[in-house]
């Protein structure tokens, strides 16, 4: 059986930062990726807008992608490439099944979990109609349209305004095809603010906020969609349905860690992120199994998963070189009052800064966010706008915490 | 070239017909208007292999139900289709006590075996009954079984055997010739001496080309939820609710391939092609489920779809037309017509087989070759054929841990797969969480390469291109 000190799960942004800042701290270290390259979906994220916080420079995806694998490559870390973990342990045991060492198993000091997230689908809302050819989640059309060359159709509807759904609308207009509406159930968008200006506004694409699909027509392929308002318990309103012809709907409706690996483990999950729940070494509840990225909850920004993989990393190598050296007592993190989630969702007493990332549930404009440790405010600070889809951070004293911390807004 | 005997449609019962036939010295063909077998009614059938309790005793129903139970459960071992033999349960309140009881009576003049249980004899079979369920039926020899992959399988085993298939060859018209018929289809003509009308939807139209006995049809549409395969744990077994004038009423099964469904709904249409899912039939769903199962697990639903059942007055319309002579119709089976399907194929096959004396032919195969897939190999015979073919070491669906090798063997299976839903119906690629979010572009790169078209040439089914056009070139 192989053995490694450190097994990362997944050769995309979190993989690679991971496997760097593991190989650091002197780990034997192995990153294990499905895709014949490393770089996940960066791969296909042609746009601009990556690293300007960790590199200090604005790249696209592939660039970013790139400068991570060349550092991979150049440091003694091994890599499965077109592989995969077909299950995990408790004891860091794992099976993998490739094309060059078949199915094989591999002991792990620590494993860091970095295997992304996947596209929420129109079966999982349950979306009524037909079921014609057309209808693809945002990033299987991106996928075609950036590393095939192809393009899904030429007169798009999306539904959802998360982040690669706006990308796309922007990128679809690019290439010809006429993007005639965004529809978004909530009163607000899920994706960036810049984006709605960068790939909405600027390209005259209307956004209806409130409004949903109340069915696709057309078979085999889509020739259009019916959709309404909502109200407010966001169910259609269908005397007001409105129909729209379109040969193509991309649907950016949410994104989904992809921890199904993780029911071989008795690793505790978060309800509400849909990731492990963990501490500020980004370790769950399973000692020496770390998470990090999009699989421990979903990010806007890569350089914010570079950061935390490279945590988790670092303590992956730690824990398995028995370096691990910190207190063992823990505080809880907790969200309440509009908090959505906070992570970590524990921290370990001790000395040192440490960064709570959060999201809120909805809109607040003029709001203060507060770190309450039972009755006492150790952190506040004043937001002009706070919304569920830009993810905060603040930073924390950890001399501050000495007992369970609590994020919530006040008016 | 004549043929002895054509086979109209490619849903089950056409299949099936067509995998009885292939066992004689017999030149025959089976045409299909869409680009696969099973791609209309039976893709979208709830897969419950009946036990034949509920169907009418002395209707063509309960004949074929019965038998074909027991043909379907040796078929599917000899042909390899995912299956379980769970047996079923119809639940009910304490007032359905004589719903239950006559349901018992009819089993019993149908010949099929079943038991009354109370709650506790129920809950130790399915602890997930609602909490207000009484009494159930239980049937022993129903079950589940993947409805196109017995298609599939049938289709398969025939085209071995010698049987031919023609895809998108739709019907559109048919001559009686002397000594048999021509028929007019999207693909040109055929010849044949006998027709077999199994045009599912479709049939009755078929009839009225013929000039054969013309019958008036109405359709039943049904929608479903299909639920994660995290969820097969918390169902053991079909469970039916009593029946209605409208049918089986809305059943939570496990399916063959390790999922749950809820549905069907019965939503009368005149349109004979309305596959299309409703808001209105999924809140139903969303409201009857909970009165068979507790915490019915919507949240958990990875897809919606509908399917649609053919009608025909109240029964089978089985046997030769009385006005067209060698002009065979098995139209009008909506359910139990999956279940009914091998017996009505093998009613077919004694009386074609009379009418031309048709002998059996000397070499034929009967248990086709298992069908090789991850989950089922064992790691030392996995490795061996990873050392052959390393294709059988990438999983390129990662849900359904689907290997390149399996997508590859489908393409050239003997009914080769040539859409994305034609594989997916084979291996599963893209029927899980994702639903082929991540795998679809690489199944279609395979196709691709398999089949040696564009990648803008690769369909979806149905005859409609996933990525129709390029991206702007730059010269």
């Amino acid at each position: 059986m192989l053995k490694y000190d450190v097994v990362i799960i997944g050769g995309g942004p979190a993989g690679m930062a991971a496997g760097l800042s593991a190989r650091k701290q002197g780990a034997k270290t192995l990153i294990i990726e499905r895709d014949t390259r490393l770089g996940g979906i960066l791969n296909q994220c042609i746009h601009q807008g990556f690293g300007l916080h960790y590199f200090g420079e604005e790249m696209t995806g592939p660039e970013y992608a790139n400068r991570f694998r060349k550092m991979v490559e150049s440091e003694d870390i091994d890599v499965m490439l077109e592989s995969m973990v077909l299950s995990l342990d408790d004891n860091k045991k794992l099976t993998v099944l490739s094309p060059t060492a078949g199915l094989c198993e591999i002991q792990a000091g620590a494993v860091v979990l970095a295997m992304g997230c996947r596209e929420r689908t129109a079966g999982a809302i349950a979306l009524p109609g037909s079921r014609p050819a057309g209808v693809y989640t945002a990033g299987m059309a991106q996928k075609i349209c950036n590393i095939d060359g192809y393009l899904v159709g030429k007169e798009v509807v999306i539904l959802g305004s998360g982040d690669i759904g706006l990308i796309m609308a922007r990128r679809m207009t690019t290439e010809g095809a006429k993007v005639k509406l965004v529809l978004e159930l909530m009163p607000y968008s899920s994706g960036l603010k810049r984006n709605i200006v960068q790939c909405l506004d600027d390209y005259g694409i209307p956004i209806k906020y409130s409004h949903t699909i109340t069915k696709i027509v057309g078979n085999p392929r889509m020739t259009g969609l019916y959709y309404a308002p909502v109200d407010e318990k966001r169910r259609p309103i269908l005397e007001e349905e409105k129909y729209i012809s379109c040969d193509t709907l991309l649907l950016s409706v949410g994104l989904i860690p992809e921890n199904d690996l993780l029911n071989g483990t008795s690793v505790e999950m978060s309800r509400v992120t849909n990731g492990a729940v963990v501490d500020e070494n980004r370790m769950t509840s399973v000692e020496g199994i770390f998470s990090c990225g999009n699989v421990l909850h979903v990010h806007d920004l890569v350089d914010n998963v570079s950061n935390e993989a490279e945590i988790a990393g670092k303590s992956a190598a730690e824990y398995a070189l028995g370096k691990a050296n910190r207190s063992s007592e823990k505080v809880s993190v907790t969200a309440c009052d509009g908090v959505r989630y906070a992570l970590p969702q524990s921290v370990c007493k001790g000395e040192g800064e440490v960064k709570i990332f959060f999201r809120v549930c909805n809109v607040y404009k003029n709001v203060k966010l507060v770190a309450q440790c039972g009755d006492r405010t150790i952190f506040s600070k004043k937001y002009m706008v706070l919304a569920p889809g830009e993810m905060g951070s603040i930073t924390l004293d950890k001399s501050d915490i000495d007992g369970d911390l609590v994020l919530r807004l006040e008016k | 070239m004549k043929y002895d005997v054509i086979v109209i449609g490619g849903g089950i019962v056409g299949t099936a017909v067509l995998d009885r036939l292939a066992k004689y010295n017999l030149n025959i063909m089976l045409l299909e208007g869409e680009d696969d077998v099973a791609s209309f009614s039976t893709r979208a059938n709830s897969g419950i292999v009946h036990a034949g309790y509920d169907c009418e005793p002395g209707t063509l129903k309960a004949r074929f139900n019965v038998e074909g139970n027991a043909l379907l459960w040796r078929d599917v071992e000899e042909l390899d289709v995912p299956h379980l033999k769970c047996g079923s349960i119809v639940v009910a309140k304490v007032d359905g006590i004589d719903g239950i009881n006559k349901l018992r009576d009819k089993a019993i003049a149908n010949g099929v075996d079943v038991e009354v249980w109370d709650r506790a004899k129920t809950l130790e079979f399915e602890p997930n009954i609602a909490d207000d369920i009484e009494y159930s039926l239980y049937a022993p020899s129903a079950g589940i079984v993947s409805p196109y992959q017995l298609a599939i399988g049938y289709a398969d085993r025939a085209v071995t055997n010698g049987a031919s298939i023609t895809l998108e060859a739709k019907v559109e018209g048919v001559d009686k010739i002397d000594g048999g018929y021509i028929l007019h289809t999207t693909k040109g003509d055929f010849e044949c001496g006998i027709v077999v009308n199994c045009a599912g939807a479709n049939g009755a139209k078929v009839n009225d080309m013929a000039n054969a006995e013309h019958y008036d049809t109405t359709y039943r549409r049904g929608d479903y939820f299909v639920l994660d395969n995290t969820e097969r744990k918390n169902i053991n077994t079909v469970i039916f609710p009593l029946p209605t004038a409208a049918g089986k009423g809305i059943l939570v099964a496990p399916t063959a391939d390790g999922n749950v469904i809820y549905g069907p709904t019965a939503v009368d249409t005149n349109d004979s092609t309305d596959t299309s899912s409703s808001l209105d039939s999924l809140d139903e769903l969303r409201r009857n489920v909970p009165l068979s199962i507790k915490n019915p697990a919507f949240n958990k639903c990875i897809r919606v779809y509908s399917g649609l059942r053919t009608i025909i007055g109240h029964d089978f319309i089985i046997g030769e037309s009385s006005l067209c002579k060698d002009f065979y119709m098995a139209i009008g089976i909506c359910s139990p017509g999956l279940t009914s399907a091998p017996a009505i194929a093998e009613h077919i096959e004694s009386l074609v087989c009379e009418r031309l004396g048709a002998k059996l032919k000397d070499e034929y195969v009967t248990v086709m070759p298992r069908h090789k897939r991850l989950n089922e190999l064992d790691a030392d015979t996995l490795n061996a054929l990873i050392k052959e073919d390393n294709s059988w070491g990438r999983i390129v669906c990662r849900c359904e841990k689907v290997t390149e090798a399996e997508i590859v063997n489908a393409i050239h299976s003997p009914l080769p797969a040539s859409t994305v839903d034609a594989v997916k119906r084979r291996t599963r690629a893209g029927m899980g969480r994702c639903q082929g979010g991540f795998c679809g572009p690489r199944v279609m790169e395979i196709i691709s390469r398999e089949l040696n078209i564009p990648l803008n040439q690769v369909r979806k089914g149905g005859g409609a291109e996933i990525a129709r056009y390029k991206v702007k070139e730059v010269e």
